[in-house]
């Protein structure tokens, strides 16, 4: 009997987390109640969960996850402080006036934003905010339009320094630089199908992304290269500036994060921008993001504490290891479990609750964890832009005007979806995309 | 029940005080970290060390600080993270339901539990006035502290919650759409959008 007891509170896990109260504190009264079940049927004692302070002194002294709040600090503060919004302007203006120029200013602002911040609604509600008006306000095509922003905005999760991968690669236990590296490809790839989607579609159906008459860019062309060199190149030197140091090995990711959210406020200010009010908000939302992921992170744990007295990690081990085709096996069925966990539970959830359970029958395997876990970030991003539930689809939504129809939306999704599975298909045909610039790094003395 | 709201709104300003509070840690922690890694750079090509076990450790400890202390604001704010593809769709009263039971039945229950278990290795750290093991580094047991703290400030924040729910459950009046904790509809992360 005592056996099903593990497959039982992952189930009842599941279903709490479901009932849509805060997902860590519903993992933690998960742990909590197996934990009495677990010690009543005499599997372990409660000094088991013992190990739950240790556990939370050590999420306290992780240097890597240090960085996570320098990394929220600086994007947040990009932000707020209308720096991005700057960015999306000037370069909708540089590109408007080409056929498809809207959307290559939205695809470009979206890899170079979103790397600051990593988190997907935020990016992809302000450019909805931004740039949707103007594209549908000149005659682009809603579904191009629409399906470009989510698109774009969920991009930022796997380009490099997102929060995610850092919050990814303290779970799988590989580092934050390798993993920054092997995304970066990948990342730009995608980038690059998607604008290159972009030219292809003005090309054949001019109609659906037209270019914007020059009177729209307000400004003379010479005041348009000082906001260029004004707006655009400070952030983009930023962001360049902070992976470099950590592609070097110069800085840490953590140092590299803390000398970024400097560079931020360094930038607003210059622009005159660094309020007061800039600066609260900007402590208070790292304050709660942090809070929120570092919560979660100890609910998991709880969860993962009692899920191993109960041997539920051996259940999923034997569950992984022993699938038919074996490496092949498991990959089929992490990326189909994570794609469906995709469209409900967002990326934070799915690295503290489902990665531990996946990665140690992947190391067994032989799997190239960082290979492992690009793709899983491509995949969930994947999932993210498909209807009905995708994440980013959803936040679109709630900043789109009524007119257009839902059915725009999703319709708009589907050729980025199948880029995605492009790019999928790549990352698995040819690991040297991930790996390759990683040995190259390596091997420079 | 107006007592009960009146309740919550007291124990609510607890939360916003301390958490707004402490996310002033955020800003220090930045600065600190700059001049961390500033420091260790330049290290490299002087003599001088200026890096010191102090302000290494005062990083983390800020960290700690901030998400420690900084929970019950988070909760209060309905910023930890929800999966919300029901719980959405629910009435406000569907929701107040979720509210109430998974407070009583998860949260009260959970961080009872995490300042049981953290209270032995706290008082230990404060018996031994346990220090850092590295030389300059700063005593271990006032940011041990935190954590039996921050489970106090969001079972707190978790009486708050219970309170304005049955208030709106069992009170017999609507529930004012603005101000109450768990009033925001839709996802809780991106609050920033």
């Amino acid at each position: 009997m005592t056996e099903y007891l593990g497959p039982l509170m992952f189930v009842a896990a599941f279903a709490l987390i479901f009932t849509g109260y805060p997902v860590a504190f519903s993992l933690g009264g998960t742990a909590l109640l197996f934990a009495f079940i677990g010690v009543e049927a005499g599997l372990f004692e409660w000094a088991l969960l013992n190990g739950l302070p240790l556990r939370i002194f050590g999420v306290m002294e992780n240097l890597i996850l240090l960085a996570v709040p320098f990394f929220i600090f600086m994007g947040t503060m990009l932000e707020r402080s209308k720096l991005a919004e700057d960015l999306l302007h000037t370069i909708g203006m540089l590109f408007g006036p080409l056929r498809g120029g809207l959307a290559l200013a939205v695809v470009f602002v979206g890899a170079l934003l979103a790397a600051a911040t990593g988190v997907v609604g935020a990016s992809v509600v302000a450019m909805g905010l931004i740039s949707l008006p103007v594209m549908l306000r000149y005659g682009y095509s809603e579904e191009l339009a629409t399906g470009i922003i989510c698109a774009s905005g969920t991009l930022g999760q796997i380009i490099p320094p997102s929060v995610v991968l850092i919050v990814l690669a303290d779970q799988m236990g590989i580092s934050v630089g390798d993993l920054f590296v092997g995304s970066l490809v990948p990342g730009l790839a995608l980038a690059g199908m998607y604008a290159l989607y972009v030219v292809g579609g003005a090309i054949m159906k001019p109609e659906a992304a037209p270019a914007l008459p020059a009177s729209e860019r307000e400004v003379s062309g010479l005041e348009l290269a000082r906001r260029v060199v004004l707006v655009l190149l400070p952030p983009l030197f930023l962001i360049l500036l902070v992976l470099g140091s950590i592609f070097a090995g110069i800085a840490t990711p953590t140092e590299a994060g803390a000398l970024g959210a400097v560079g931020a406020m360094i930038l607003a200010a210059i622009n005159r921008r660094l309020t007061w009010t800039t600066l609260k908000e900007t402590m208070a939302y790292t304050t709660k993001l942090t809070s929120m992921v570092v919560f979660l992170l100890i609910g998991s744990t709880a969860f993962a504490l009692v899920f191993r007295g109960l041997y539920g990690d051996v259940w999923i081990e034997d569950l992984l290891t022993g699938l038919p085709g074996g490496k092949i096996g498991l990959l089929i069925v992490a990326n189909l479990a994570i794609f469906v966990l995709g469209f409900f539970i967002d990326f934070f959830e799915i690295a503290f609750i489902v990665l531990p359970l996946l990665v140690p029958a992947a190391r067994i395997l032989g799997i190239d964890l960082v290979w492992f876990g690009v793709m899983i970030g491509v995949n969930l991003q994947t999932s993210f832009l498909t209807p009905p539930f995708g994440f980013a689809l959803f936040y679109l939504r709630g900043v789109t005007p009524p007119e257009v129809p839902t059915t725009s939306i999703y319709r708009g999704a589907i050729p980025f979806i199948v880029i995605q599975l492009i790019g999928l298909g790549l990352i698995c045909a040819f690991p040297e995309l991930v790996n390759g610039p990683i040995e190259w790094l390596e091997s420079k003395p | 029940m107006p007592a009960l709201r009146k309740l919550a709104d007291r124990l609510d300003r607890l939360a916003d005080w301390t958490g707004k509070g402490v996310s002033l840690a955020a800003l220090v922690m930045v600065l600190l970290g700059a001049f961390n890694a500033v420091v260790r750079y330049l290290g490299r090509f002087t003599e001088a060390d200026l890096a010191s076990n102090t302000l290494i450790e005062a990083q983390w400890y800020l960290f700690s600080a901030l998400f420690l202390v900084g929970a019950s604001w988070t909760l209060k704010e309905d910023a930890h993270v929800r999966v919300d593809v029901f719980y959405g769709r629910l009435s406000p009263r569907g929701k107040a339901w979720i509210d109430l039971l998974g407070t009583l039945l998860f949260l009260l229950p959970f961080c009872a539990f995490a300042i049981y278990v953290s209270w032995g290795p706290v008082s230990e750290s404060w018996r031994t006035l346990e220090g850092s093991p590295d030389p300059g580094g700063l005593p271990r047991y006032p940011v041990k502290t935190l954590v039996p703290l921050a489970f106090g400030l969001v079972i707190v924040q978790g009486l708050s919650m219970a309170a304005r729910k049955a208030a709106l459950l069992f009170g017999g009046e609507p529930e004012d759409p603005v101000g109450g904790a768990g009033s925001v509809d839709g996802s809780t992360t991106e609050d920033a959008a």
